[in-house]
């Protein structure tokens, strides 16, 4: 049975911002008012209902499986101007334009609307909530269908290729063969690697920002830490937390090593400085410093929208990604006639440019079309949040391009060029 | 862009490079050259350029490019992945030259490279009588804030050929409105060489 507020809904649905009052702490400007796509609803799409099961990398079965998603602008009418946007570790299906009553738009509102670098004018944007995650899409807090409990540990372990799976699934649902591009950022680029090396011809281009091939022994440790955290609070119980208290505590120390990996020295220092809380209480280890004050307010308000056991799984699926499974890089890219752009960020130590240069090395060595940036930025690894000229000029003319060029396969490789 | 814009030796390389042929082009700016040979010569291009707000302008014009220092931007390509290597006014603004020429060499069947030539008369002339770094169109620059690493003329550059078994397979000078056809250590503001290896 498929409950009927899980059935897919009309594709594509949004009306105009202006039309419902919303409360925006900060009235943006007319200009912007028109570059927003305006309201927007997250919908719903289920599948792998049993006996047919998704089988995912570790040979589990997972089902149902519910995603939740959003799309913007229009679809064309021979469906090629799709563009599927990947979210980062914590990042959900709304990346884009206002939700009902909300003042804040989604997380990547900056770079996708009317006239943005994901111009919603000319390209239909699709962005969905990854496996594992608790924003909409099936995770360890959805209800098992066996016992009629939430998941908590029973929950599979997950990777990234089945994130990439489920968004197989979706695009197939939503008819599209060939997606213009994929793009993503930081865990985002992973699975837009994952898109470019395990499904190469249902992709025109990827847009991979800010990310690795795979993650190095610094990049685990710093993921052990926050889960370390999250299973060292008491209420964590092995996961089972659920309709008790929440392991809030340790979630919040996770976020807070999070936050600090996500800035640089020098965009900590112009921000906080040594500069002291303005009503810090005198006791003995009480919150002294703004940057305290900040970790713990982004600790705190983590807690309230994320679920620790997803935080679990899903740095667990990071941990493990390897895109090209342990063989050199250039192997996996053999062969792939899609075009990529591969962006870092100067002061991104979270991710180094150097991650990035390895990708392109294995661009050239597989002779993909590709170009690469290694954007000038204090921000961090946070930059590709932020950077917003700098990256939208770029993924602007680059998707323009790819959708100018004629689709590249085996067969009219020669005739393409030739064009 | 109108074509009085372009510098005369961008009509050789259009001479010289057959049309579908693939390109890396070194250090290639804002991707002028480059973005020609595609729309004429329908190449398959890719660039690679250290300056960030050229890769801004060469990703405006359609180009594939990488952001690298193309000192050591080529020892992942595999042996004779490309037609063509072009290096434009980038060769004497390499560390190292010497290298880059072996790898550009290694990748490419061809190379086809373009420099300022140090001994045209009017350099010559500001140091002899003048006393003084020559300033010329081809080295617009003064002694502190040069790109220039390197200083070569023609002759250095064909007897640095010779000394390395690299083929001179053919050449082309340009002056300041023409090209120059006698000689051209003297007359040439600007050397185009299209070399291969023995």
């Amino acid at each position: 049975m498929i409950a009927s507020h899980l059935l897919p809904k009309k594709i594509g649905k949004v009306t105009q911002r202006h039309e419902h009052p919303i409360n925006i702490p900060e009235q943006p400007s007319d200009s912007e008012t028109n570059r927003s796509v305006g309201h927007v609803e997250t919908l719903y799409y289920q599948f792998a209902l049993p006996p047919n099961e998704l089988t995912l990398e570790s040979g589990e079965k997972l089902g149902p499986i519910t995603v939740a998603y959003e799309t913007y602008g229009q679809l064309n009418a021979d469906r090629s101007n799709a563009i599927l946007i990947l979210h980062a570790l914590t990042g959900d299906a709304h990346a884009a334009g206002f939700h009902k009553g909300e003042g804040k738009p989604g997380w990547w509102d900056d770079m996708i609307g009317p006239g943005k670098a994901f111009d919603t004018r000319k390209y239909f944007v699709i962005c969905s909530n990854i496996l594992g995650g608790c924003r909409g899409t099936t995770g360890p807090s959805s209800i098992n269908p066996k016992t009629g409990k939430r998941y908590g540990l029973d929950f599979p372990i997950i990777t990234i290729s089945d994130m990439v799976q489920v968004q197989k699934h979706l695009s197939d649902h939503l008819r599209i063969d060939r997606l213009l591009s994929v793009a993503g950022g930081s865990m985002g680029g992973m699975q837009a690697l994952e898109w470019l090396t395990a499904h190469p011809d249902r992709l025109k281009s990827a847009i991979i920002i800010a990310t690795a091939a795979k993650h190095s022994a610094q990049q685990i440790a710093l993921n052990e830490v926050g889960r370390q955290a999250i299973m060292a609070d008491p209420n964590w119980k092995e996961g089972h937390y659920y309709g008790g208290h929440l392991p809030a505590k340790g979630l919040a120390v996770a976020r807070m090593v999070g936050h600090i990996t996500y800035m640089s020295e020098t965009s900590m220092g112009e921000k906080f400085g040594r500069r002291l809380k303005d009503n810090a209480k005198k006791q003995k280890f009480s919150i002294d410093f703004e940057v305290e004050d900040y970790l713990h307010n982004r600790g705190n308000n983590f807690v309230k929208r994320f679920d620790a056991n997803s935080y679990l799984y899903i740095t667990k699926a990071i941990d493990s990604f390897d895109v090209s499974r342990g063989k050199p890089l250039q192997q996996a890219f053999k062969g792939i006639k899609a075009r990529a752009l591969v962006l870092a960020f100067k002061s991104d130590w979270l991710y180094p440019a150097s991650q990035s240069l390895e990708i392109v090395k294995a661009c050239k060595l597989a002779g993909i079309e590709t170009t690469y940036c290694e954007i000038d930025s204090t921000y961090g690894h946070d930059a590709f949040l932020l950077e917003i000229e700098e990256e939208s000029h770029l993924v602007k003319h680059f998707l323009q391009n790819v959708s100018s060029a004629p689709v590249v396969t085996e067969e009219n490789e020669v005739m393409a060029y030739d064009i | 862009m109108t074509s009085e814009s372009l510098p005369l030796e961008y009509g050789v390389f259009l001479d010289w490079i057959e049309a579908g042929s693939s390109v890396l082009d070194l250090g290639c700016g804002d991707g002028k050259l480059l973005s020609l040979l595609v729309r004429e010569k329908k190449v398959k291009a890719q660039g690679i350029e250290i300056d960030e707000q050229a890769i801004y302008r060469c990703v405006a014009k359609g180009l594939s490019v990488f952001h690298q220092d193309i000192d050591n931007g080529l020892s992942e390509y595999a042996n004779k992945s490309f037609d063509y290597v072009i290096l434009n006014q980038s060769f004497q603004q390499v560390k190292k030259p010497d290298i880059v020429l072996t790898e550009a060499l290694r990748v490419s069947e061809k190379v086809i490279i373009s420099f300022p030539n140090f001994a045209h008369y009017r350099a010559r002339v500001q140091i002899f009588f003048n006393g003084r770094t020559p300033i010329t169109s081809s080295l617009p620059y003064e002694w502190h804030d040069t790109p220039n690493l390197h200083f070569l003329s023609i002759l250095d550059f064909v007897e640095y050929c010779e000394k390395r078994n690299i083929t001179i397979e053919t050449s082309s000078f340009v002056g300041r409105n023409r090209s120059v056809k006698i000689f051209p250590n003297l007359l040439a503001l600007t050397g185009v060489f299209l070399i291969s290896k023995k």
